[in-house]
């Protein structure tokens, strides 16, 4: 079937089966920080934003998002807030094998538009849904109140 | 695995409805979160997001949320924050992600009769109608008892009025499903409380009010000894099983437990007092 989303910026169209998921649909378009894990929409690793708000790309049919715009982390490359985002995972060593990290990232990015000063417990409940194997948590959450402007 | 032969976004209901009854096998997708986890062929899935059912809008007697409304919309609304001191924006707020709110629908939330369902719970302790298509309008307790399945859920329609609203839930962990839920209620007229309400499920079966418990906190008021006998009634009339969450028994024990805190929460807060 025919479709077409706004990925990033830019109208793309698609001819999709229709049990294709947005996860599918991303990936095999070469949108490789969509990452593919859990695929049971728990671990948070296919997040992208949808109409700005972070949503599950494994647990969306892709034909459910045609006339919706999709933000992946290649089109925040060039936003300096994210890009902050970004330096702060650097500095504050987050990174492990990295492998949650985009999920991680575009989810940080919707939380700082949603909550204004959040608590530390506020935090952790916005991200409850990304995972991360190898248990990075305290530098993740040293660098999201540096981003978020929330350090003690 | 799901494999979906055909897909289509309708643009009235009236369409919608057509299609879900001429196309055997035919289903309505909600939020697609729970029906991708089944290993199912559907010849035509109905996806109402052109409808204009995602309204939440206020009357003058009801608060009316739209079928294919998100469970991150409800929790973000400011018309469902100021109802009930925030208390179903509060429950939805410890439903599984924030991702996952942002697609789950309410309409795909309530029609499916999900067992598990926090919203549920909380909806039948709010004096809640389910409007049907073809069915009409009526009382979410009965809706979740019948038979009803070849319809199309409009819209939740939630009767505005003073009510204290309480929920508790034990889980594994915060990021699980409620093993058990309870939620309780009561109105506030003229200072008193009345009209209780309580709800429990996660039983693993789908929520159900505890009438008998209602029934007798009507008679007898809120007070420590009442809610204790109320606690004990309820887990008495409940029918409990067991799944990969817990077993009936465990879930009998704790039933009463989550009910004494949430009448104690109502107690505490109309007498003024600290009692938890």
């Amino acid at each position: 079937m025919k479709m077409g989303l706004k990925i990033n910026g830019e109208f793309k169209e698609f001819d999709v089966d229709p049990s294709t998921t947005l996860l599918d649909l991303l990936r095999e378009a070469g949108y490789m920080s969509v990452r593919r894990a859990c695929d049971t929409g728990t671990c948070g690793v296919c997040t992208v934003l949808m109409d700005g708000k972070p949503v599950l790309s494994c647990a969306i049919l892709a034909l459910s998002a045609d006339g919706h715009e999709i933000t992946t982390v290649e089109g925040l490359k060039d936003d300096e807030d994210f890009q902050r985002l970004l330096d702060l995972f650097l500095s504050e060593g987050v990174d492990q094998c990295g492998y949650c990290n985009p999920g991680f990232l575009i989810t940080a990015y919707a939380m700082k538009r949603e909550l204004k000063n959040p608590t530390d417990e506020e935090i952790k409940m916005y991200l409850v849904g990304n995972l991360c194997r190898c248990s990075g948590y305290v530098g993740q959450m040293r660098a999201l109140k540096k981003y978020l402007g929330v350090e003690e | 695995m799901v494999l979906i032969d055909r897909y289509v976004r309708p643009k009235s209901l009236e369409e919608a409805y057509e299609l879900l009854t001429s196309v055997k096998g035919a289903r309505i997708i909600g939020g697609f979160t729970f029906m991708r986890l089944g290993t199912v062929n559907i010849p035509l899935l109905i996806d109402l997001q052109d409808l204009g059912l995602d309204f939440i809008r206020e009357g003058e007697d009801f608060i009316e949320i739209g079928a294919t409304v998100k469970l991150g919309d409800v929790e973000r609304s400011e018309v469902i924050q100021k109802h009930f001191d925030g208390f179903l924006s509060k429950t939805v707020k410890y439903i599984w992600s924030v991702q996952l709110r942002n697609i789950a629908t309410v309409g795909g939330t309530v029609f499916a009769r999900f067992g598990f369902s926090d919203f549920i719970t909380s909806l039948l302790v709010l004096n809640t109608k389910v409007k049907l298509y073809r069915n009409g309008e009526m009382l979410l307790e009965d809706f979740l008892e019948s038979r009803v399945s070849r319809d199309i859920l409009v819209s939740l329609k939630i009767e505005k009025e003073e009510r204290k609203a309480k929920f508790r839930f034990m889980r594994n962990s915060f990021y699980d499903f409620s093993i058990l839920n309870v939620a309780v209620s009561a109105k506030v007229e003229n200072g008193r409380l009345g009209g209780f309400r309580i709800a429990i499920g996660a039983r693993p079966g789908i929520a159900k009010l505890a009438k008998k418990a209602m029934e007798y906190l009507e008679k007898n008021g809120l007070s420590p000894e009442t809610i204790s006998k109320a606690s004990d009634l309820s887990a008495e009339e409940m029918e409990f099983g067991t799944d990969i969450r817990g077993d009936a028994e465990y879930r009998k024990m704790i039933c009463p437990v989550l009910v004494r805190r949430a009448l104690n929460d109502i107690l505490s807060e109309s007498s003024g007092g600290n009692r938890s």
